[in-house]
């Protein structure tokens, strides 16, 4: 996907002044948007290696086993793998100058993200109230807090979203508009990948 | 319910140390509002300094805190070694354990948080821009945010110092101990949001200058070809990009655990500590080598400037970095050897860390063979130079010696230790960051520092240090461990006195560094620097005016050399005219990091005192006003021709009156 973002960026900056070379600041902001991702991704490891030290300390709590519902979380997952692929079309429609589409696109998005992060409060919602709630043991501590993790990050996109559909709407596909669609495209593609690692390592390996 | 856990009692009115403390502190701000006011100096203030989005005045805020917070973190050093010298055979001295606890925390994370942090990014602030030749760093507007940041949690720090408590649990916050079980006031909280507030400034300003020395090096600067400083705090921002997150994640593991009855590391239902001390020191190790890396590069620069020769092995110092770079990752476990992870695991973090001598090593021999035959001039950023070359040296051996993890099992958590990290901190960082200091501070305000006070100041540091800490070793064999609130040991006394005697002559060098600033501002014009250039020496910095434009370079210069400024007058011209100028895109200062260093300062307490209606104004207020600043479409601004021509041509005419005069 990044390179689809680096295609709409490798479009020729158009100088306004016309006079002053200035130094490419789109690959800046890239550059810096992944060096950030990659912050993010050693706070994701630290709470994967937290989880991992502690999964297997389930007090008088239940075991990963007994609480997932892999069927429900699969469902989940479907939501936001899709959300990806549909963030994909909004990038390319944002390539060919489709507002419309773009907008049209990032609400699919953002309904499947929502459903996503509605599915996650519901489990949450649901373990807590049969009595598995994180302050029963280290494992479930572990694990909200590796999954809510994930979840706030989630939640974080779809608002980032929708402040991007509401200057999309307004404003146009402007170059910093496209700029701000790619930075927030590399987001959620990360996520995704933090996602598909959270459901190997905490819900089949729990299950298994 | 309005204002959470905080109420009156929070204001420690029975504790007259405390109290004067605040009284002081509050007076001295007084004055220094109203000085403002009086010279009517407030809109001046914000507009050139607070709202800057300029790096040079970034970078000069960025060591004033540092200075400030230095007296404080001394002052609490000063009163534990008062302590310690007066609560002995049996004495208790002036202040009772729930005090003292705090005092040695404070001093903890002030000095490595809330002065060496920022006292190294100041200098880097300031210098590497300007050493590759950019007009700023990549990110302006997010530069003053993370100092806003930076000001945010200093200020949690000292407001824990009159509402409410500071953490008793020492810099390193372990639990048990600092769960909600052991420590139920706001100490921990007051410590966790702090660092968690800084270390977010920090990581953005980490990836702030990864991008800017990546995207931002003047026309034919290669990599290989950067200045050693810059390079030395390129690898400290690879660590602190690498670092920090893993600090944030274990102070919020912690933090869910005291407010939300998480089991990440309590004694109960499953937790494990030791899981935080591995979490913890997984940062804090190369945090070490974020402060000491940075150093080292001043040091390159000053013995390659002072000695009036190339750097010798500039390749070999930049691999050497790197090394240090990725070694620093491997070895966080002899910090608790003692955890008893098996003589195998022992063994190779104990050989990792003996390892990490070796590029050090590297280093020292490159600064020796540059000296060698070259022609010293004694100014104070060499005297710091050679000062720490001896006092590292010892350090870094008794780093070997603790790396020893038999010697480590008799030698962990006593005074050895205390003296060992002391001894690379101050013996390294801190005398680096002084030498950069003097180094860089004509650069900066356009007037050298008086010399005589300087090299005062490091004598009484220097003899002070010895002083200080090598009785420390003493103790440490002897069996004195670390974090004691007195003693009853009749033989370690005349240590304890030889300790504060040295902590005495180190206050008499702080205090002439001050009255040395003082005195150079009075005499700013005997000192004053028309040149740009009054050490001769070898980088891009120098190649500009003192102080810099705002736009640092009216052409982008072009670079063949590591040592670009030398190559230049080798070539015989340095100073160029171009034919014409064209207009330079800078961008405007902003209010939007002071908004949100506000914002985040009012989270954090909110989060402290459990005000939570505060603290989701706070959370709100942070993003409302960074969404005004992403959509505000006035950002930026260009220089104009005739503009630039004018100031070149000032200091152009400064440079020949030098000539004359000389």
């Amino acid at each position: 996907m990044s390179n689809l973002a680096e295609q709409t960026l490798d479009a020729p900056v158009e100088h306004e002044h016309g006079h002053e070379h200035h130094h490419d600041t789109d690959s800046q902001d890239i550059l810096g948007f992944w060096l950030y991702l990659m912050t993010d991704c050693i706070l994701f490891a630290t709470a994967f290696a937290g989880y991992a030290v502690l999964y297997r300390n389930i007090a008088t709590g239940p075991a990963g086993f007994e609480i997932f519902d892999l069927k429900y979380v699969a469902i989940e997952t479907a939501a936001l793998l899709l959300s990806s692929i549909t963030y994909g079309f909004a990038m390319i429609s944002g390539r060919r100058g489709n507002k419309s589409a773009v907008l049209g696109w990032l609400a699919v998005t953002f309904l499947f993200g929502a459903t996503f992060i509605g599915m996650e409060v519901n489990e949450f919602h649901h373990l807590i109230a049969e009595g598995h709630g994180p302050n029963v043991s280290a494992f479930l501590s572990a694990f909200f807090g590796l999954v809510g993790l994930h979840g706030l990050h989630v939640t974080a996109g779809l608002i980032w979203m929708a402040v991007l559909m509401f200057e999309v709407a307004k404003r146009g596909l402007t170059k910093p508009a496209v700029l701000r669609l790619s930075l927030l495209s590399l987001f959620w593609h990360f996520l995704d990948v933090v996602w598909i690692c959270v459901f190997t390592v905490v819900y089949l390996k729990g299950v298994a | 319910m309005l204002l959470g856990k905080l109420t009156l009692d929070a204001i420690p009115f029975h504790e007259p140390i405390v109290m004067g403390a605040l009284g002081g502190a509050g007076l001295m701000g007084l004055v220094v509002l109203s000085l403002i006011t009086k010279f009517g100096k407030w809109g001046y203030l914000w507009r050139e300094w607070l709202t800057s989005v300029d790096h040079k005045r970034i970078g000069v805020m960025y060591i004033a805190v540092a200075l400030v917070m230095l007296l404080r973190g001394f002052a609490d050093a000063l009163m534990m070694r008062s302590q310690l010298a007066m609560a002995t055979d049996g004495a208790m001295g002036v202040f009772p354990p729930s005090h003292y606890d705090q005092i040695f925390t404070a001093h903890g994370v002030i000095m490595i948080i809330f002065m060496a942090m920022p006292f190294m990014t100041g200098l880097m602030n300031i210098v590497v821009p300007l050493q590759i030749g950019a007009r700023d760093v990549a990110f302006p507007f997010l530069n003053s945010l993370s100092f806003w940041l930076l000001v945010a949690a200093a200020i949690l720090v000292n407001l824990s110092l009159g509402v409410g408590n500071f953490a008793r649990t020492g810099w390193v916050a372990y639990p048990p101990l600092a769960e909600l079980a052991f420590s139920p006031d706001v100490g921990v909280d007051y410590y966790t949001w702090a660092l968690q507030i800084s270390g977010i400034g920090t990581t953005l300003t980490a990836v702030n200058f990864l991008v800017t020395v990546i995207k931002m090096r003047a026309p034919g600067m290669k990599l290989m070809q950067m200045p050693i400083f810059t390079w030395t705090c390129t690898w400290a921002n690879v660590l602190i990009v690498a670092s920090f997150p893993i600090l944030t994640g274990a102070l919020a593991m912690l933090s869910l655990d005291r407010y939300m009855d998480f089991h990440f590391f309590t004694a109960e239902a499953g937790g494990n500590a030791m899981m935080y001390l591995n979490l913890f020191w997984a940062w804090g190790h190369p945090e070490v080598y974020v402060l000491v890396l940075p150093a080292f590069g001043i040091f390159s620069e000053v013995v390659s400037t002072y000695s009036g020769k190339r750097l010798f092995g500039h390749t070999s110092m930049i691999v050497a970095s790197g090394a240090i770079t990725v070694l620093g990752f491997m070895v966080w476990l002899h910090h608790f050897f003692t955890m008893g992870s098996g003589a195998n695991v022992n063994a190779f973090f104990g050989i990792a860390t003996m390892v990490i001598s070796v590029p050090t090593g590297v280093k020292l021999f490159n600064w020796l063979f540059t000296i060698y035959k070259g022609r010293l001039r004694f100014e104070p950023p060499i005297l710091w130079t050679l000062g720490f070359m001896v006092t590292f040296s010892i350090g870094g051996m008794t780093g070997v010696l603790l790396a020893v993890p038999g010697a480590d099992y008799v030698l962990h958590n006593s005074l050895f230790l205390i003296a060992h990290f002391h001894n690379t901190i101050i013996g390294g960082a801190v005398f680096g960051y002084l030498a950069g200091f003097s180094f860089w501070f004509p650069k900066v305000f356009g007037f050298k520092l008086n010399a005589k006070l300087g090299k005062a100041a490091f004598w009484f540091w220097q003899v002070g240090f010895y002083f200080a800490f090598m009785p420390l070793y003493v103790l440490g064999f002897m069996g004195m461990t670390r974090r004691l609130n007195h003693t009853d040991h009749h033989e370690w006394n005349i240590y304890l006195y030889f300790a504060l005697f040295g902590a005495l002559l180190i206050a008499a060098g702080i205090g002439c560094q001050l009255l040395q600033i003082a005195v150079s501002i009075y005499q700013r014009k005997k000192l004053e620097d028309n040149t740009g250039d009054p050490w001769n020496g070898h980088t891009l910095e120098w190649a500009t005016s003192s102080p810099p434009p705002a736009y640092n370079f009216a052409v982008l210069p072009q670079v063949r050399d590591i040592d670009a400024f030398t190559d230049m007058k080798e070539q015989g011209k340095p100073y160029a005219k171009p034919e014409h100028y064209d207009p330079i895109h800078m961008p405007k200062n902003t209010s939007a990091g002071v908004f949100m260093g506000a914002f985040a300062t009012a989270l954090g307490f909110a989060l402290i005192w459990h005000i939570w209606w505060l603290a989701i104004v706070g959370l709100v207020g942070i993003v409302v006003t960074l969404l005004t600043r992403v959509y505000d479409n006035h950002k930026d601004f260009y220089i104009m021709p005739n503009e630039i021509a004018h100031t070149e041509r000032a200091a152009a005419d400064s440079r020949a009156k030098e000539v004359v005069a000389a």
